[in-house]
């Protein structure tokens, strides 16, 4: 079990999202920054999917009431152990009774705390992602709360034999983690409204630096910057929105649309930041600053398609390492 | 028919119908619906169909934008066959005004009408379900006379019940959820909209048509407290 002895700002249990009910309404919820989710999950011998604890800038105090073996990934909110530092994007082997604890904010906004054997909560619609706002799936449809206690789900006999006789030295090693940035440059497609927009704002969109206001949270980050507008008027009609949509409304700051995001909407959508750009953006707090660069669908694709690679050969050394220790 | 497609990022594809909501673009996006529930290309994760649009949420690493274009061209090849495309007709029932629709009495003022006729007008219709969005299950519904349109609050409400019944411009409309909103509420409904525990989780889909029934509040409560009786 984990058991929550301080809640933090806002603990969720997420995986990779819901896919398949947005047709009916139902938001995908899932991770804001998957990369780092499944590479934490890929560390500890999970499946990618498997359900880890997002924690937000303010982390939680989580005491073990069993052994376990963890790895925390994405942005670096000075976890300890006991009151040792933690490496980030590492595993580490936890002893019962050890408490791990969150400091201060170092970069990023978002850690992913993966658990050997995932958090084990019910599937709701095939995911065990919490969606906040309906308090439906993760743990009891909410973020944790003082006094929680999560399940650990087992282990397959490949991580327990991997791991019984491990010394925490033979885990010492990392993969390669994100860089986030303080003011990152995200890539993005042109949106389908692109060319309704007037002139000057075509040529902001890309040149300006955009402030990420206080009105930020897991459905989308509203912007402050530009003052962006439409050629003409238009009144448009509702369509599908996705992950990292960039759209419009009349008072002219941009809305990033994040993984709460509704499943449409009726903005024009100036852009599309491009899939593995995502994270960087996730990962900024309030008054951070970001600009946008414009970069074509087929190299989007590319770069998303390399990721991908780049996670199976990950996902390769991790196996083989394990194979070696068993 | 004039059928675009755009881009929705790097891992969707928007296949639009024209630009105006009616009979022609209905159909098309339920037939291309109904199209890819049967045929689920091993590429496609999702779909999300709305009033003039489907858009199709794909995994660029079984397929780049260009191959899925091409594939449902194809697909769309098959829009004129006979599909077995079913109407389903639900009945939802309502407890009109009251405590469950404190905004009855403006509608109808607004209107220079009474109440009662407010009612029935609302119920006579037959709507057509155009999108479910904005909130799970949450049907935009099109077929209101215009003869009860109602403008929205100057102020929206910080909290509606859950399966609240409003008006907004042209449009009416039941909230599956509490949430915020600027509806005038005429009333409620005993049957929920949005069911997390089952397959289908929504009661209505787009493509649905359905027709609201006056119940009374004996019946209303009477229908609450036998939630097994939902689907009738």
């Amino acid at each position: 079990m984990l058991k929550i002895l301080k809640s933090g700002l806002q603990t969720s249990v997420q995986d990779l999202g819901r896919t398949g009910f947005q047709k009916y309404g139902v938001i995908a919820s899932g991770v804001m920054d998957p990369f780092a989710h499944r590479l934490a999950n890929l560390l500890v011998g999970n499946a990618e999917q498997a359900a880890t604890l997002e924690i937000t800038l303010v982390g939680p105090t989580i005491e073990f009431t069993e052994n376990a073996v963890i790895a925390l990934c994405g942005g670096d909110l000075s976890p300890q152990l006991d009151g040792a530092p933690v490496t980030m994007w590492r595993m580490h082997p936890i002893n019962k009774g050890s408490t791990l604890t969150f400091g201060k904010p170092i970069i990023g906004a978002r850690s992913y705390l993966a658990v050997a054997g995932g958090i084990d909560v019910p599937e709701i619609m095939g995911s065990k992602s919490t969606y906040l706002r309906a308090g439906i799936g993760g743990f009891c449809g909410r973020a944790l709360k003082k006094g929680d206690e999560i399940s650990i789900g087992n282990i397959t006999q490949q991580q327990s034999l991997a791991f019984q006789h491990t010394s925490d030295n033979e885990f010492d090693w990392l993969v390669p983690p994100t860089r986030y940035f303080e003011e990152p440059v995200l890539r993005m497609i042109k949106g389908k409204q692109f060319d309704l927009f007037n002139e000057d704002s075509k040529k902001r969109i890309f040149n300006d630096v955009f402030t990420v206001s206080s009105d930020s949270d897991r459905m989308g980050y509203r912007l402050e910057g530009a003052g962006l507008a439409l050629g003409h008027p238009t009144e448009l009609i509702s369509e599908a929105v996705a992950f990292g949509s960039v759209q419009v409304p009349a008072d002219g700051n941009p809305i990033v649309l994040l993984a709460d995001r509704q499943t449409t909407g009726g903005y024009p959508k100036i852009g599309q930041i491009i899939s593995v750009d995502l994270p960087l953006i996730s990962q900024l707090k309030q008054g951070q600053h970001l600009r946008f660069k414009e970069i074509s669908l087929l190299d989007a694709q590319q770069r998303l398609v390399e990721q991908e690679q780049y996670i199976r050969q990950v996902k390769a050394a991790i196996q083989l390492k394990q194979e070696e220790w068993t | 028919m004039n059928i675009s497609f755009s881009p929705l990022g790097d891992q969707a594809i928007v296949i639009e119908f024209g630009h105006e909501i009616n009979e022609q673009t209905k159909q098309a996006v339920r037939r291309v619906s109904t199209l890819l529930e049967k045929q689920k290309p091993d590429w496609m994760i999702e779909f999300i169909p709305a009033f003039v649009t489907v858009t199709v949420f794909y995994n660029p690493i079984l397929a780049l934008y260009d191959k899925v274009k091409i594939e449902l061209e194809r697909l769309l090849l098959h829009l004129g066959e006979d599909l077995a495309v079913k109407t389903t007709t639900i009945e939802i029932p309502v407890c009109y005004g009251g405590e469950f629709g404190p905004d009855l009495e403006f509608v109808a003022r607004h209107n220079k009408l009474t109440p009662r006729e407010v009612i029935d007008i609302h119920t006579s219709g037959t709507y057509s379900v155009h999108m479910i969005g904005f909130a799970p299950g949450f049907p935009f519904i099109g077929g209101m006379s215009e003869k009860i349109a109602a403008p929205r609050r100057d102020s929206p409400r910080l909290r509606i019940p859950e399966r609240t019944v409003g008006i907004a411009g042209l449009q009416t409309g039941v909230y599956p959820i509490e949430t915020p909103g600027g509806w005038q509420l005429i009333g409620r409904t005993p049957i929920r909209l949005f069911l997390p525990e089952n397959d289908v989780p929504s009661l209505l889909r787009a493509g649905d048509q359905i027709v609201f029934k006056e119940i009374s509040k004996e019946d209303y409560d009477a229908w609450e407290e036998k939630p097994d009786a939902e689907n009738p």
